[in-house]
């Protein structure tokens, strides 16, 4: 052999020999350590983690852990409501006026005492940052130039919030349990300012909170490691730190899962899921999240513009037997728009499949025939294969659907032109109050299309000055239990009349394995929490 | 000779011409590279303020955004202020990672370079000299196993491989760890310097680290580099058929030389040149990133990067990745033109 050769098989030699003893120098390693926490999650949509700023489900999550919120909501009956950072609050007799009693003794991961005056800080610079979830605060009448005197500390314990007029304290109250409300520490985040950024360059990759967990590294798309706060007021969480590691593809998360190479897999499909009921070290947990799937139908099309045509597109879709086949387990039929979870949700499916009695309202509707429509959709599962289905289901009343799929910022382009026929597409609550759904799904204040606003209701063309008001009015009632009626009366209405085909409630499925206890996954994923988290 | 060749003038003339030719040429590749990634990026039926800020912005935001942004500027203005922007290393902030997009593929690139590299180098290893065997075997078994193998490489889809791979050597025999470049617990244990895991590791005097990220990176480096392989011995095996046929091949057989030698040196050195071709096709392929290795084995890596960024809209991310994989092709192009002047004399 010539040196060539031999160079070559030698490389070879040497290749594969560094490989084998590569693989047998670190046997994988069989459990993770007890004081660890591992997650394999897709939390790729974070793009900050400023609680002022993050708006994104995955970072909801993060902000739940590092930051105190004012108050919050009992994850298993939403409508009891205790303090967090907020040990009680007092509402004036005019309802525009609450004040809290901030709990004594809390620190910051730093070390700052954590006053009144952090707090107000908190909500001044989500108002003058002006960013995504600012609008939870500012549709309280705050703006960037009142905020100061509308919310401030009077004491070091006390913090005084003034709305513009008086509204259901409840709905005050819920949108204080949002992530933009986390405290953040002012001295800290100050310091950290740059050319009037209040601190968010800093806090989009760091954090200054006082929650059961302390950020220790973000890598975007990649990890997210959080350590132990051992001096956490409610108690030090049981684990010494979290560290959440981004696997995009589910069936490599069921793998590691499996091996006990994580502790907990989030985004399994019923494929991985649904084999792993039998494995008695795995436990499957179900938690009803707060984003419905629905399709819109646009009032501008003269042929979905009809009440009839409405009702009719409502009895072609296939409810129970895509909840069966295509959501099976990770959503439940819904049709009102509050998802259970909220104050006042209904839960009443009126609607069946039924192709004969969609026949007699087209008929009524002058389309006996039935007629050819688009649907735009997001070209990604499970949108798209309900996109099918309900193609096939509406094609028996003789409704041919054209599917438009397309990439998800692309249809939320068009749905904003208002260009669609019908688009299939989910909507998620950005607070656990009702209003959150009612504000979009029934109001529109105004339907001219340079409106500022663009609710859903505006987005399909549907022109509703009653119900508006009817909205308006319950966000404004005072008496919850009123309150409550009110919406149910709502959604019974849209249920009825509403350019809105509600189909599903999503169901976040989690894959645990059996020594980890004490994980709450509650209706939103700013209620999912990790603190009370041990291992066996 | 050289004598006779010799040009008026002073003497590294000729390398200036030619520097000149080529930067100018580079240039305009990347000019046009540029003009075609952002006109990309502006046709698509995609709203950019509201791929950065969301769907519920309020109005006050969505118009303050967009200025910011310049999209009310004419398209020209705004590709001027681009490649203003990219001249001065500015290539904006990712949306997705609130970074710099510099920073962020400064970050993914060493894991896709990491991973490149070792399935080249199992490509090279194993593909040329399975090339060389199966021309020499033509039609008998080794031929035929090799082309077999061949095949199944290039027409499986690389994520089911993976996958199998993962749940073969990973979840029932425990040979190899699982995803991820590094056990998680070794994460953020050593500085990066290079960005490649196992390099550092080296550096900072880690042995743990580096052999935990080197027993990570040895299937999906097998998996890409199969591929390779496959596509390498098909090649090598054809360039090989081409010389054997040769006079020159006859010859040296006739002038009683080993066929050691034949094959080895005299028809091998022969095929280098097409041969270094294809490496450096299928290296710069590698370096592109492979979206599917990367998903699945959790590398994150920069077709990982890059496909995200897309798929959320991302353009100042995609637009950036663009230009560094274009910048990776340009490169390997003109290192492979290179290392043809310096093997082969009718090149000079």
């Amino acid at each position: 052999m010539n040196t060539l050769a031999r160079r070559v098989v030698g490389a070879a030699i040497v290749a594969l020999g560094t490989g084998i003893l590569g693989s047998a120098a670190t046997p994988a390693l069989a459990d993770t350590p007890k004081d660890t926490l591992v997650m394999a999650w897709q939390f790729d949509d974070i793009v900050t983690l400023d609680p002022g700023e993050i708006f994104e489900l995955s970072g909801a999550e993060y902000g739940a852990q590092v930051y105190d919120r004012l108050i919050r909501f009992d994850v298993k009956d939403v409508s009891k409501i205790d303090g967090q950072v907020a040990e009680s609050w007092t509402v004036s007799d005019d309802g525009k006026t609450f004040t809290f009693k901030i709990r004594d003794g809390i620190k910051f991961h730093s070390g700052n005492p954590l006053t009144a005056e952090d707090v107000a800080y908190s909500f001044q610079r989500a108002v003058k940052m002006n960013k995504g979830p600012a609008f939870i605060l500012t549709q309280f009448g705050l703006t960037p130039e009142n905020v100061d005197q509308k919310v401030r500390a009077t004491d070091p314990r006390t913090l005084v919030f003034e709305t513009d007029k008086a509204y259901a304290p409840t709905f005050v109250l819920y949108c204080m349990t949002a992530d933009v409300t986390g405290v953040v520490d002012s001295k800290l985040v100050k310091s950290k300012e740059v050319n009037g950024d209040f601190g968010n360059a800093f806090l989009k990759t760091n954090s200054a909170g006082s929650g059961p967990f302390v950020l220790k590294q973000w890598k975007a798309s990649e990890l997210l490691s959080l350590e132990a706060n051992a001096n956490y007021w409610g108690g030090a969480p049981k684990v010494k730190r979290v560290l959440i590691r981004q696997i995009a593809e589910p069936a490599t998360q069921r793998l590691l899962l499996e091996k006990g190479d994580v502790d907990v897999a989030r985004n399994l499909k019923p494929e991985q899921f649904e084999p792993l009921r039998g494995n008695d070290k795995i436990r499957i947990v179900q938690a009803p999240k707060g984003t419905l799937f629905y399709f819109g139908l646009n009032q501008k099309n003269e042929i979905l513009a009809k009440p009839e045509v409405r009702k009719a597109m409502k009895y072609l879709v296939d409810y129970d037997g895509m909840a069966k086949t295509i959501m099976n387990g990770l959503g439940t039929v819904h049709q009102a728009f509050l998802p259970k979870g909220f104050l006042g949700a209904l839960e009443e499916n009126p609607y069946k499949y039924d192709p004969a009695k969609a026949k007699e309202l087209l008929k009524a509707a002058g389309y006996p025939d039935g007629f050819t429509i688009t649907m735009d959709v997001r070209n990604t599962s499970p949108s798209m294969d309900m996109a099918q289905a309900i193609q096939g289901s509406a094609a028996a009343a003789g409704v041919k659907i054209n599917l438009l799929p397309a990439d998800g910022k692309q249809v939320v382009t068009k749905y904003r032109a208002r260009n669609h026929d019908m688009l299939l597409y989910q909507w998620g609550a950005d607070y656990q109050d009702p209003h959150t759904n009612a504000d979009t799904f029934a109001a529109n204040p105004d339907n001219r299309d340079d409106a500022k606003a663009k609710p859903l209701t505006w987005r399909n063309a549907w022109d509703i000055p009653e119900l508006t008001k009817k909205t308006e009015a319950a966000v404004q009632e005072r008496d919850a239990a009123k309150r409550a009626a009110m919406y149910q009366e709502l959604q019974r209405e849209v249920l009825d009349t509403s350019p809105f085909v509600i189909m599903f409630q999503q169901t976040e499925v989690i894959a645990e394995r059996t020594n980890v206890e004490g994980l709450v996954w509650g209706p939103s994923f700013d209620s999912n929490y990790y603190w009370k988290v041990s291992k066996k | 000779m050289a004598g006779i060749l010799k040009r008026p003038g002073f003497p590294g003339r000729r390398h200036v011409v030619r520097g000149t030719s080529l930067l100018v040429t580079l240039a305009l590749t990347f000019l046009g590279l540029l003009l075609v990634t952002f006109l990309i990026g502006r046709v698509v039926p995609i709203d950019p303020v509201i791929a950065m800020v969301g769907d519920r912005v309020s109005a006050d935001t969505y118009q303050r955004i967009r200025q910011e942004l310049g999209l009310d500027l004419p398209l020209w203005q705004q590709f001027l202020r681009y490649v203003g922007d990219v001249l001065r290393g500015d290539f904006g902030e990712s949306v997705l990672t609130s970074r710099p997009v510099l920073e962020d593929i400064a970050r993914v690139f060493p894991a896709t370079l990491e991973l490149a590299t070792a399935a080249i180098i199992i490509g090279v290893t194993l593909g040329v000299p399975a090339g060389v065997v199966a021309a020499v075997n033509r039609g008998r078994w080794p031929d035929h196993v090799i082309r077999v193998l061949g095949l199944i490489g290039h027409s499986i889809p690389i994520f089911w491989l993976g996958l199998m791979a993962l749940l073969v050597f990973y979840a029932r025999l425990d040979w190899a760890p699982g995803p991820g470049r590094v056990d998680v617990f070794y994460e953020g244990l050593v500085e990066p310097v290079t960005g490649i895991i196992t390099v550092d590791a080296l550096l900072a005097g880690e042995t743990d680290v580096f052999w935990n990220a080197l027993a990570h990176l040895v299937l999906p480096a097998s998996i890409l580099g199969y591929y390779s392989v496959a596509y390498i011995a098909r090649m090598t095996r054809s360039f090989m058929l081409d010389q054997l046929r040769q006079e020159y091949i006859t010859t040296a057989r006739v002038k009683g030389m080993s066929e050691t030698r034949v094959i080895w040196r005299h028809a091998l050195g022969n095929i280098a040149v097409p041969l270094i071709t294809v490496v450096a096709l299928s290296y710069a392929s590698l370096l592109e990133g492979s979206v599917l290795t990367e998903t699945v084995f959790a590398w994150p890596g920069l077709g990982l990067y890059i496909t995200n960024s897309l798929l959320s809209a991302d353009m100042n991310a995609v637009l950036g990745g663009t230009l560094v994989v274009g910048a990776v092709f340009i490169g390997l192009n003109l290192l492979s033109d290179l290392l043809y002047r310096l093997l082969d004399p009718r090149a000079r």
